[in-house]
């Protein structure tokens, strides 16, 4: 007996059969309810009118604690923290991961209606930002952040953004760039389109000198200022003994700039600046076009976007909350519910119940007692704990390992693409051509003999060749974008392409991290029995308790009388006087054997009988045989996971191979595989989603994290996919090939351009016209037709 | 035809102008978000008092109070 179950008003979710009712609305749980009653006692009603059911849901137990943003009071915190703070005016950036939608943009910039101190505040919806100006006096940071988090808008205020970056600033100045080369581009052609026209000869003087001089000035800052870039990259990477693409485009420019500018002084004509400059503002669109990042997405986060600002220090007078970077080994702290644990630690008072998620992304929560060690990175559910801190926060076991990886990427050698490949030959024969040309005319007509050699250097300016890669990976990353996957830049397209093996981490990668298969192995559970189980699991707060509850469909719950929690043990309560003890296999049947039972089980006993036990695994993500069945043709494919062998068996039809599966790893262990897999000359990709697995993301050529929600932590990689989108993994990796067909093709189109000027050049024929429209014909035909295909072949393999 | 020279001063200096509004715009922000502002643009001015919307005839006044 189903009955239609009532959406909340609030998040839009499924009230349950037992909605809470306020106003004659319907709400699934109370944070939702008491956010709307916020809402609506300021008159606050249309931030649910712009969009159905916007509100974010947060359930009680997992609202911060009260006092978990006590640290804002610290003056050290806040001044790093405030972006600008003055008679008692300060402003301030939060970053807001679940900022979704136009409600919560009306809300956030409407805060002050909210309370009277905060002045203003705008929301950066792309970046998930809001900054809020307000009055010290009446509302203090800490309270701020409180009311933020009291509608249900936690910012996110971690280590990282206390040492901010200015991160918009290269962008501004390409922006910059590129309108001062577009300026100079189209004024360059406007004074050279005359030179072009048919009657030229008969122009006055004074008019070709004034131009050739006012396109020489407009030259200037596009040489000197929007394309210094080139000319520093090219430098370089000569001293690193490399011929990059950009080595022959500084070549071309500065030859273009001198005969030109040769031109002009002698009066033979006015050069081709138009040339030049519209060469520097394709050049740079193609910079900008690739440059395209998800801002509010993040790829180099550490441990330190991860941990918390400070944590509570437990002293002997009471406690003291103090900068994370304070704390050292020996002290005692204080990790409420949902708080994280910051360092290596034993445990010294509370039953913790440790949710390894972001480590391991295993789901069910670890039991610990006191006197048991705890790893940095866990996250406390349930009462508070106290710990005392074995190693400070550097050196504990997971930060310690991504400190060392920091250093070993950076030394890296910088990478062998195709572009840089290419553009060594292509240099070597462009001087070579240029060469020959000089010495054949050096003989035959010595006056032309200097005019062929910088002809050939201009025409051959590999400005097209040096467009095809941004543009076609540019748009190959804007799709995938749309689609789900997010490149950390372009280049990661071809690391893609190049890798041999992929190697897939388990749990919460390949398994789905936040739900698990629930069965129950035993007899058959009655309506009334369920309805038993359920009334007991609903007391509970241990999140298997809430699993199974949630699993059962029994629409009531009843009383429970005698209720008692024994952790890391189990329930046990007397419901429509029956006796009912829920828990682990020793603790409800008295048996010690089973201990080394691989999956996570919860016995169930009513009334003198074990009935059985509920059992928890992992179930896969949909399409996943698909996605691996059409992977493993043409890739090796590995599995490595910290978890026990209990999957093995449901794995190994899967990857065929005993070999390649390896459970009980370690991160370090992951890291070495990779590592090992890599030094065979294979470029392996490294599938994972947990803290556990950024070493083996960042050893490995392509580091790809699965994220439910990618505006939540994710450790660093190269790349980030939704996790309903992984049953499209095989096609996104499969497309980097078509990518690089078309990147060939659009070599061969520029190729062919560079054989026609060429052909001028070298008879010492290349007037200015040609340039001016051979050029940019070349550069505008490649970038029609590397976004063109792209877009058509994604539509095509229906990606 | 000494009249063009007068014009091409003119016009580099039209389009230099535009040139520096550009670089103002972009020093100031304004191309770092262009997405906010296209849903700010139609939110309804904020209505204080739910009165408002009942009472028509008494809405001026009651917005003066509130500010």
């Amino acid at each position: 007996m189903k009955q239609d179950h009532q959406a909340c008003i609030h998040c839009g979710e499924d009230c349950g059969p037992a909605p809470i009712q306020w106003e004659d609305k319907s709400f699934c749980c109370q944070g939702c309810q008491t956010v709307y009653q916020l809402l609506n006692d300021n008159q606050m009603g249309q931030y649910y009118q712009i969009q159905t059911a916007p509100g974010i849901k947060i359930q009680t137990d997992q609202l911060p604690a009260d006092d978990k943003f006590a640290y804002l009071d610290l003056e050290e915190i806040q001044s790093r923290l405030l972006d600008f703070s003055d008679a008692g005016v300060s402003k301030v950036r939060f970053f807001i991961p679940s900022i979704h939608c136009a409600s919560c943009i009306w809300l956030l910039e409407n805060l002050n209606t909210l309370h009277r101190g905060i002045i203003q505040s705008s929301v950066n919806f792309p970046k998930k930002e809001v900054s809020i100006t307000f009055r010290d006096e009446e509302i203090g940071l800490r309270q701020l952040v409180e009311l933020l988090a009291s509608i249900h808008y936690v910012p996110e205020i971690s280590q990282q953004s206390l040492e901010k970056t200015e991160k918009g600033k290269s962008s501004k100045t390409l922006l910059v760039k590129i309108g001062i080369a577009g300026f100079s581009f189209m004024n360059a052609m406007m004074y050279h389109f005359p030179q072009y026209l048919p009657g030229s000869e008969s122009l006055e003087t004074g008019f070709r000198v004034v131009f050739g001089w006012l396109s020489f000035l407009l030259s200037l800052p596009v040489l000197f200022y929007c394309s210094s870039d080139y000319f520093l990259s090219a430098y370089k990477s000569l001293r690193k003994k490399i011929i990059s693409i950009d080595l022959p485009i500084a070549l071309g420019l500065v030859t273009l700039f001198l005969q030109s500018s040769y031109e002009i002084l002698t009066d033979q004509g006015i050069g081709y600046f138009d040339s030049l400059t519209g060469l520097v503002f394709f050049l740079l669109i193609g910079k900008w076009y690739q440059s395209i990042t998800y801002e509010a997405l993040t790829f180099e986060r550490d441990y330190k976007s991860y941990f918390p600002v400070a944590v509570t220090k437990v002293n002997a007078d009471g406690n003291t909350t103090i900068p994370l970077n304070e704390l050292k080994a020996g002290d005692r702290i204080l990790v409420r519910n949902q708080e994280l644990i910051p360092a290596d630690a034993t445990i010294e008072k509370g039953n913790a119940n440790i949710d390894y998620s972001f480590v391991t992304g295993e789901s069910i929560p670890v039991s610990k007692n006191p006197g048991d060690f705890v790893f940095a990175g866990g996250r406390q559910q349930g009462s508070a704990i106290e710990l005392l801190v074995q190693k400070e926060v550097e050196q504990s076991y997971l930060t310690q390992l991504w400190n060392q990886e920091g250093q070993q990427r950076a030394k890296e050698a910088p990478m062998a693409n195709t572009i840089n490949q290419v553009s060594q030959y292509f240099t070597v024969i462009i001087i070579t051509i240029a060469l020959s040309a000089a010495i054949y005319w050096n003989f035959s007509n010595p006056e032309k003999a200097l005019f062929a050699f910088t002809s050939v250097l201009i025409i051959a300016c590999p400005c097209a060749l040096a467009l095809t890669i941004p543009f076609t990976f540019g748009s190959t990353m804007r799709q995938f974008g749309r689609k789900g996957f997010y490149l950390k830049n372009a280049e990661v397209i071809e690391k893609l392409y190049r890798i041999k093996t992929i190697v897939f981490d388990k749990t919460g990668t390949i398994t789905h991290a936040q739900s698990s298969r629930i069965e129950f192995k035993g007899e058959t559970l009655t309506d009334e029995q369920q309805q038993l189980i359920k009334s007991l699991a609903f007391h509970s707060t241990h999140p298997l308790s809430k699993t199974i509850y949630e699993s059962l469909e029994e629409p009531k719950t009843l009383e429970v009388a005698d209720f008692k929690e024994i952790p890391s043990l189990g329930i046990t309560g007397k419901v429509n006087n029956k006796t009912i003890t829920m828990g682990s296999k020793y603790f409800v049947t008295g048996d010690q054997s089973g201990d080394k039972e691989l999956k996570t089980q919860v016995w169930v006993f009513i009334e003198k009988q074990v009935l059985g036990y509920f059992q928890f695994e992992n179930s896969y993500r949909e399409g996943l045989q698909d996605t691996i069945s059409n992977l493993d043709s043409s890739y090796e494919l590995h599995l490595i996971s910290g978890d026990n062998e209990s999957e093995r068996d449901n794995l190994v039809p899967l990857f065929k191979d005993h070999a390649r599966l390896n459970f009980n790893q370690s991160p370090t262990d992951k890291l070495n595989y990779i590592q090992q897999l890599q030094q065979n000359g294979q470029p392996a990709m490294m599938i994972g989603d947990g803290l556990n697995d950024a070493g083996a993301l960042n050893e490995s050529q392509v580091g790809l994290v699965i994220a439910d929600n990618i505006y939540n932590f994710t450790p660093a990689c190269d790349a980030i996919l939704q996790a309903d989108k992984f049953a499209s993994l095989h096609r996104f990796i499969q497309f980097t090939k078509t990518s690089m067909t078309i990147v060939r093709l659009a070599f061969l189109i520029s190729f062919l351009y560079n054989i026609v000027g060429i052909s001028f050049a070298v008879q010492g024929n290349l007037s200015p016209i040609v340039a001016a429209i051979l050029m940019p014909l070349s550069s505008v035909t490649v970038v029609a037709f590397a976004t063109f295909s792209v877009n058509l072949m994604v539509r095509k393999r229906g990606l | 035809m000494s009249v063009v020279f007068v014009l091409i001063i003119i016009g580099i200096l039209v389009a230099s102008a535009f040139l520096l509004a550009f670089i103002w715009a972009v020093r100031n922000g304004q191309f770092d978000d262009s997405y906010t502002p296209s849903v700010r643009i139609l939110f309804d001015d904020p209505t204080p008092k739910e009165e408002n919307e009942s009472d028509l005839s008494t809405d001026k006044p009651q917005k003066k109070q509130s500010k």
